[in-house]
């Protein structure tokens, strides 16, 4: 039986990595006894898997992971069991039962949401405001994206699902692909955006918040992206 | 807390932001004394260290205390502090070092010596101890190397001398009543400097011979002692255990629950340092530990545990132990980490049952090449035990062997040196008798290592003379050559060390006052992160010796006196100079000396009265 597990990071614990925030689960689920699957062999190991991995730096309301379990209490029972052993800045937000033939974590995954504001002393000097429109409107958004394997030129147009800005709190919201083909690192939009308006973008400008991570349970065409755990339900 | 942007820009920012699983949080307005407990390296070696969570956990109990943790900024973080003028914080509150009413160092290893200066330093507390006053707080060492604090004394304000679970509260009490009654450091420091196990440095004086041996070390008032015995816990199981150790984020050293079992060592080996500071042998009770042991996974979540101690066969309980781990363990999905265990049939069973055969290995520690200098050392580990074990062992499927040897023990010979490379032979050797051709998995491999003896104070060493850096490295490559000319050298790999850092743990073992400017002035120079090869400087320690007109032959090199004055002889460990030196003459006369259980050697350790000197002693058998 899998369950999916939705949990926030926030506060000093941005500054743990993915794998380090692998390791910090793996221990909870022993701290709260969870009573979690684990693999067969020489070292078995626990299962479970996370959705899409957060960036060192970046805040979240909405991350992800599945696991394994052997025996079913209450999606209450579980949430609470985990949260008394949380530390300040990890909580866990939803435990949802995954119906039998549901898509992995990992692979349903197809966009996250993230809020941009700006770090103290790097608030844009220009009206952020005023050219999202025009970004928006190109015909294609040609961009050259590192990977493992090399730079590539791609089109950042058809991944960005969302782009706006919120004058009054100052705060950029944007919607894009977060799947593992097609990933977006929200940073990498705000550069191009700084160079559309002929602006640098510095390292430290922004601060990140994932508000949540979605999957598709529309078409390619006419996506209807949902949170992770709208696919599990309570039990 | 630092800033989000030096976070993002540094190595590794979970090693500076607290919040770890079981860390303590305290309201500060509601403690009496804040007490920063320091391991002068960085986050991951200091948090694998099992003394500073037992003193951490004693500390939080006490409700008048808060302890909080602190450790050498890495050299990417100590710049930035540097050139941004930012303190240097405790983890849990984030709040400066400089605040705290103590600042408690340990001392594991001599090659930290330079990163306590750069902890004083960014904390902004005057390095040396002359120069503090006031609210600066007090700087209080601690662990093995306290037991010679004499090259570092001038830095510190304090040494516990001993084992940390019983004086602190004494200490922790004078220091609240004086503080009450508005009594100055200087007070404090000399009340302080009169309870048992507490040295105080500045009340001594120390006075040398023209050849700069030490003439007389006496206090300077009547009323602070002589001489310092050193604290220690006498009744084991029943003390302070950290059963909810802090669990780090990032992955440290010893990322694991570790159960200590016992302290002390029966074995006597005339090298060990270990084996005579913390005589007595005492052992924990195995209830106490099974309990123990579940506690610990349960509150921190481990995936594995591992048992610590010193010569971990002796514990008398192991099977009971071991039997009840792997049933619990395996249960729970737990790995058992094993010590090092003498190879016999009990281990090698245990050994195969909680790890891959084929990827273990075997150790065995002879520390000599030869009977004679093992006769010397006192390791009772004899060639027949040692290729009877391997044997049985590549039996039971085993291919890897590692062997650990010392180069440069007193009155070794070129023989004793040709003999490792022979030993680690015949181990090979047995390999290809004891496993028919079919069964082989490849050669077999044996990596024999060696490393340079350090004579330590309190030891029957002590007065030995040690060999030159050349010397070392000369011997090393007698080893090699050897290796060479060995039938079997192609399953025979064979390391060693730079001998530059060993020269310098000489002259910190057994120095004294003079040591500390020289210390001061490497640091000054950019000496730091000593043990760490890749920013170990030999040249700017060698520059510093020279400056401050210090030899390090009179501190390696040179030959003592049965009758000299050692900087800790100040200190009682226990063990009483007459003992040691008996066991040195034993040595030159190669005469091994029975172990605590067959025959108790009159060290002195039985005036704690616990422990194996209780024991009724069985003889020496064979
Ligand atoms: S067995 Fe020997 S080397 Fe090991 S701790 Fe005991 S005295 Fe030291
Ligand atoms: S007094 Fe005897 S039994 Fe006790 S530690 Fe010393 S030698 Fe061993």
């Amino acid at each position: 039986m899998k369950l999916r597990i939705k949990f926030s990071k926030c506060g000093p614990m941005v500054f743990i990595g993915h794998l380090d925030m692998m390791r910090y689960f793996q221990k909870a689920m022993r701290r709260a006894e969870v009573d979690i699957s684990y693999s067969s062999g020489f070292s078995p190991h626990q299962i479970m898997s996370f959705a899409a991995p957060l960036g060192v730096g970046i805040a979240s309301k909405g991350e992800y992971m599945d696991i394994g379990v052997d025996s079913l209490t209450t999606s209450a029972q579980v949430k609470d069991a985990l949260n008394r052993v949380m530390v300040e800045g990890v909580k866990i937000e939803s435990v949802k039962l995954l119906p039998e033939n549901a898509e992995n974590a990992m692979s349903s995954v197809a966009a996250a949401k993230y809020t941009i504001s700006f770090r103290e002393a790097y608030a844009p000097d220009f009206d952020l405001f005023g050219q999202i429109d025009d970004y928006l409107a190109q015909k294609e958004i040609r961009v050259v994206k590192e990977t493992k394997k090399g730079s590539k030129e791609i089109d950042l147009k058809p991944h960005i699902y969302e782009f706006s800005f919120d004058n009054e709190k100052q705060e950029v919201s944007l919607l894009v692909d977060a799947s593992s083909s097609g990933n977006i690192k929200p940073v990498f939009v705000m550069e191009d955006y700084y160079r559309f308006c002929g602006r640098v973008a510095g390292e430290f400008d922004f601060i990140v918040t994932r508000e949540d991570t979605f999957t598709n349970i529309g078409t390619d065409e006419k996506p209807d992206f949902v949170p992770l755990d709208y696919v599990g339900e309570d039990y | 807390m630092l800033n989000d942007e030096i976070l993002l820009k540094i190595e590794k920012p979970a090693r500076y932001i607290g919040g770890e699983v079981n860390s303590v949080m305290k309201d500060k307005e509601k403690v009496d004394i804040r007490f920063a407990m320091c391991f002068p390296d960085v986050y991951e070696i200091g948090m694998s260290h099992l003394g500073i969570q037992i003193i951490y956990d004693m500390l939080n109990r006490f409700e008048d205390t808060w302890c909080e943790r602190v450790y050498s900024p890495w050299t990417d973080l100590d710049a930035v502090m540097r050139k941004e003028n930012i303190p240097l914080f405790a983890l849990e509150s984030q709040d400066p070092v400089k605040e705290f009413d103590f600042l408690g160092i340990t001392l594991q290893y001599e090659m930290c010596y330079t990163n306590i200066l750069q902890v004083l330093e960014l904390s902004g507390i005057p390095v040396w101890a002359k120069d503090r006053f006031g609210d600066d707080p007090i700087v209080i060492g601690g662990g093995p190397c306290s037991y010679n604090p004499e090259p570092i004394a001038d830095f510190f304000d304090l040494f516990y001398i001993g084992e940390g679970e019983t004086m602190y509260r004494r200490l922790l009490d004078l220091y609240k009543e004086m503080k009450t009654a508005g009594r100055s450091r200087e007070e404090f420091l000399r009340e302080a400097g009169k309870l048992p196990g507490i040295y105080c440095p500045s009340l001594y004086d120390v006075a040398y011979n023209e050849d700069g041996t030490i003439a007389a070390f006496a206090p300077r008032y009547g009323d602070v002692p002589a001489t310092v015995s050193k604290e220690m816990v006498t009744e084991l199981s029943d003390t302070y255990y950290p059963l909810k150790p802090v669990v780090p984020f990032i992955k440290v050293t010893q990322d694991r629950v570790v159960l200590e079992i016992m302290r002390g060592c029966i074995r006597g080996c005339r090298f060990c340092q270990a084996g005579q500071l913390y005589r007595p042998l005492r052992e924990r009770d195995v209830k106490v530990l099974k309990d123990y042991a579940l506690e610990m996974l349960k509150n921190t979540g481990y995936e594995e545990i591992s048992l610590s101690s010193l010569s971990s066969s002796d514990y008398s309980q192991l099977p009971e132990l071991i039997d009840y781990l792997m049933e619990e363990c395996n249960r729970k999905k737990i790995n058992i980490s094993l010590p090092s265990l003498r190879i016999d049939a009990f281990s090698l069973d245990v050994m195969s049952k909680v790890q891959d055969v084929k990827k273990s290995s075997l150790t065995f520690a002879p520390e000599a090449g030869s009977q004679r200098l093992r006769d010397v050392i006192n390791k009772g580990l004899t060639e027949e035990v040692i290729l009877n074990g391997a044997r049985e062992a590549f039996e039971g499927g085993w291919n890897k062997v590692k062997l650990y040897f010392m180069l440069g023990l007193p009155t070794e010979t070129k023989e004793d040196i040709e003999g490792i490379a022979k030993l680690s032979n015949e181990i090979a050797k047995v390999y290809y008798e004891a496993v028919p051709k079919e069964k082989r998995q490849g050669r077999v491999q044996i990596v024999t290592s060696t490393s340079f003896f350090v004579p330590k104070p309190f030891t029957p060493f002590q007065w030995a003379q040690m060999s030159t850096k050349e010397e070392f490295l000369d011997k090393a490559y007698t080893v090699k050559e050897a290796v060479r000319n060995q039938l079997n050298q192609k399953s025979i790999k064979y390391n060693y060390h730079e001998a530059d850092v060993t020269v310098l743990e000489g002259v910190f073992a057994r120095g004294d006052r003079k040591i500390s400017e020289v210390i001061y002035r490497a640091y000054k120079k950019g000496c730091l992160f000593d043990s760490w090869s890749e920013y170990f400087d030999n040249d700017l320690w060698l520059q510093a010796f020279e400056e401050c007109g210090v030899s390090i032959d009179f501190y390696t090199t040179r030959a003592r006196s049965e009758n000299e004055i050692f900087p800790w002889d100040f200190i009682s460990c226990g063990v009483s100079k007459e003992f040691l030196l008996r066991e040195w003459k034993k040595a030159l006369d190669e005469t091994t000396s029975p172990n605590c259980r067959q025959a108790c050697q009159g060290c002195g350790a039985s005036s704690y009265c616990v422990g194996v000197c209780t024991e009724e002693k069985t003889g020496v058998s064979k």
